[in-house]
């Protein structure tokens, strides 16, 4: 058995500590030389990946009020409140349709745990992600965005990335170059 | 000149470059601390990269309650940090930028700034017994152990280059001074180095203020323009010991040109040494009790002798 604090590997005992202080300069000098990692955010705006979770923005024409977002989130952030409406029919004899119109979507970021699970719910994608994140208030109440404040998030939502190369084209994008239905006349 | 006229005027010219030097040395530590760290450091005060963030600090100073313990020794605790600054002051005025340039020539100038220099010591100490606190008197009680055991290896380099320049006149010292010193007497330099930074009570060598453990050793109890004293002081004794050092060891005003350029050279060598005792508290960490009276003891007081040796032997050689 040798012992291991007599490993030829160990520094000699003359030099000691000399070693390691002069690397410490060294190591303190190197990052004088090289620019310092500071974010001068107020002056300079940081440079966020487009996935940032910053807040929650609302495409209001594709909320159908399915309130899958709200039953989701897991504090409850979430307010919703709509009203069916009754269209009348479009030809005569026809049937009367129903809609659903949206009178209140907000979010209360001041609950809101940035946990992204209403955007992934999302079954027609009226929630996306936005990096903004300038929107601290001095009182906690105006956290509450009501849908106009969260539908002007929808100009700071970034494109989404570039599909792979051979992937199935987008589903828009099939849905849009489908042959018109036949009209209806020929059916007449 | 009217005696007076010229009295006044150096004191101000002496005042006003102690305060410049100790605030320019203060940002540059700022600065240099920051980038070391890979941080920017002051960046709004003064506009320009934050030059004048120790300006911005004492006008912030000037607006804080002057805070007295109840418990403590009134007299003692006021007067304590003029007691730590004015020593270096006095100091600062002996030293000669160039042979010409020098607040009060004083024939013994090398024991005048000692003496004068350890007289800080006793403003830490006044500081630390009379702020009736367990943290500031544990802290003075280390300051007083450290200045002890480092004034003996501070003197004895210094004694060796006055016996090696046959002058204890600063002045002297420089004008015997010559480019193979460097070599000769840089056991002395190093063990000067090591006990200025020590004087200096800066990392490695900070204990008597080691935030960890004692608060903020004899300065806990105080606040406002007091506090910004002693921080003052601090950084006029970097100015003070980099000017020592650079008249005693590195050769003060020698240089290409030192009849035009004489006091730009001991002003650069000094920034240099300042740099240097400011890239020591960035890159080391703090020494143990223990561990710093046994760099005193063991180690610089046998190096400072030697050298001392070292220096009569060449001196009675050489004139022979």
């Amino acid at each position: 058995m040798t012992d291991p604090r007599h490993s030829p590997k160990k520094p000699s005992k003359a030099l000691g500590f000399v070693p390691g202080l002069l690397k410490g300069m060294a190591t303190t000098a190197r990052t004088l030389g090289r620019p310092s990692h500071t974010a001068e955010y107020p002056d300079v705006q940081p440079q966020l990946p487009p996935r940032t979770r910053g807040v929650i923005a609302l495409l209001e024409e594709n909320c159908t009020n399915c309130m899958l977002c709200a039953r989701e989130c897991p504090d409850w952030c979430i307010y919703i409140d709509s009203h069916k409406e009754t269209l009348p029919a479009t030809t005569e004899g026809g049937r009367e349709r129903q809609r659903n119109v949206l009178d209140r979507f907000a979010i209360d970021f001041s609950l809101c745990m940035f946990c992204g699970i209403c955007i992934e719910v999302c079954p027609f994608d009226a929630l996306h992600w936005t990096p903004e994140f300038e929107y601290a208030e001095l009182d906690i109440r105006d956290l509450l965005h009501e849908k106009s404040r969260l539908g002007q998030w929808m100009a700071t939502v970034p494109p989404p990335p570039a599909l792979d190369p051979h992937s199935a084209q987008a589903q828009e994008i099939v849905a849009a170059n489908k042959p018109p239905r036949a009209a209806p006349e020929a059916r007449a | 000149m009217n005696p007076g006229l010229e009295l006044t005027l150096r004191l101000v010219i002496v005042l006003a470059a102690f305060v410049v030097m100790s605030l320019v040395v203060g940002q540059t530590e700022h600065k240099v601390m920051a980038h070391m760290q890979g941080r920017l450091g002051p960046m709004y005060a003064g506009g320009y990269h934050g030059w004048a963030q120790l300006v911005a600090d004492a006008v912030k100073f000037l607006q804080k309650e002057d805070i007295t313990p109840a418990a403590a020794d009134r007299r003692v605790f006021h007067i304590a940090p003029g007691v730590a600054l004015a020593p270096y002051l006095v100091a600062f005025a002996v030293i000669p930028i160039s042979s010409t340039w020098v607040g009060a020539d004083v024939p013994a100038s090398a024991l005048f700034v000692l003496a004068a220099g350890a007289v800080g010591i006793l403003g830490v100490l006044m500081a630390g017994w009379s702020s009736a606190n367990k943290y500031a008197l544990l802290g003075g009680i280390r300051a007083a152990a450290q200045l002890l055991s480092y004034e003996l290896p501070m003197v004895l380099a210094v004694s060796s280059v006055a016996l090696a320049a046959g002058s204890v006149s600063l002045t002297g010292i420089v004008d015997a001074w010559s480019p193979i010193w460097l070599l000769w007497q840089l056991p002395g330099a190093i063990v000067f180095l090591i006990a200025a930074v020590a004087e200096l009570k800066r990392t490695p060598f900070d204990m008597p203020v080691a935030e960890p453990e004692i608060v903020m050793g004899p300065l806990t109890e105080y606040t406002g323009l007091r506090f910004a004293f002693f921080m003052l002081s601090e950084y006029a004794g970097i100015v003070v010991m980099s000017l020592l050092f650079t008249v005693l060891f590195l050769g003060g005003w020698h240089g290409p040109f030192s009849d035009a350029l004489g006091p730009l050279w001991t002003l650069l060598k000094s920034a240099f040494v300042s740099v240097l005792i400011i890239w020591l508290r960035v890159a080391w960490p703090r020494l143990r009790e223990d561990q710093l009276q046994r760099l005193a003891w063991l180690v610089l007081v046998p190096l400072a002798l030697a050298q001392l040796a070292l220096t009569a032997v060449w001196v009675v050689l050489s004139s022979q």
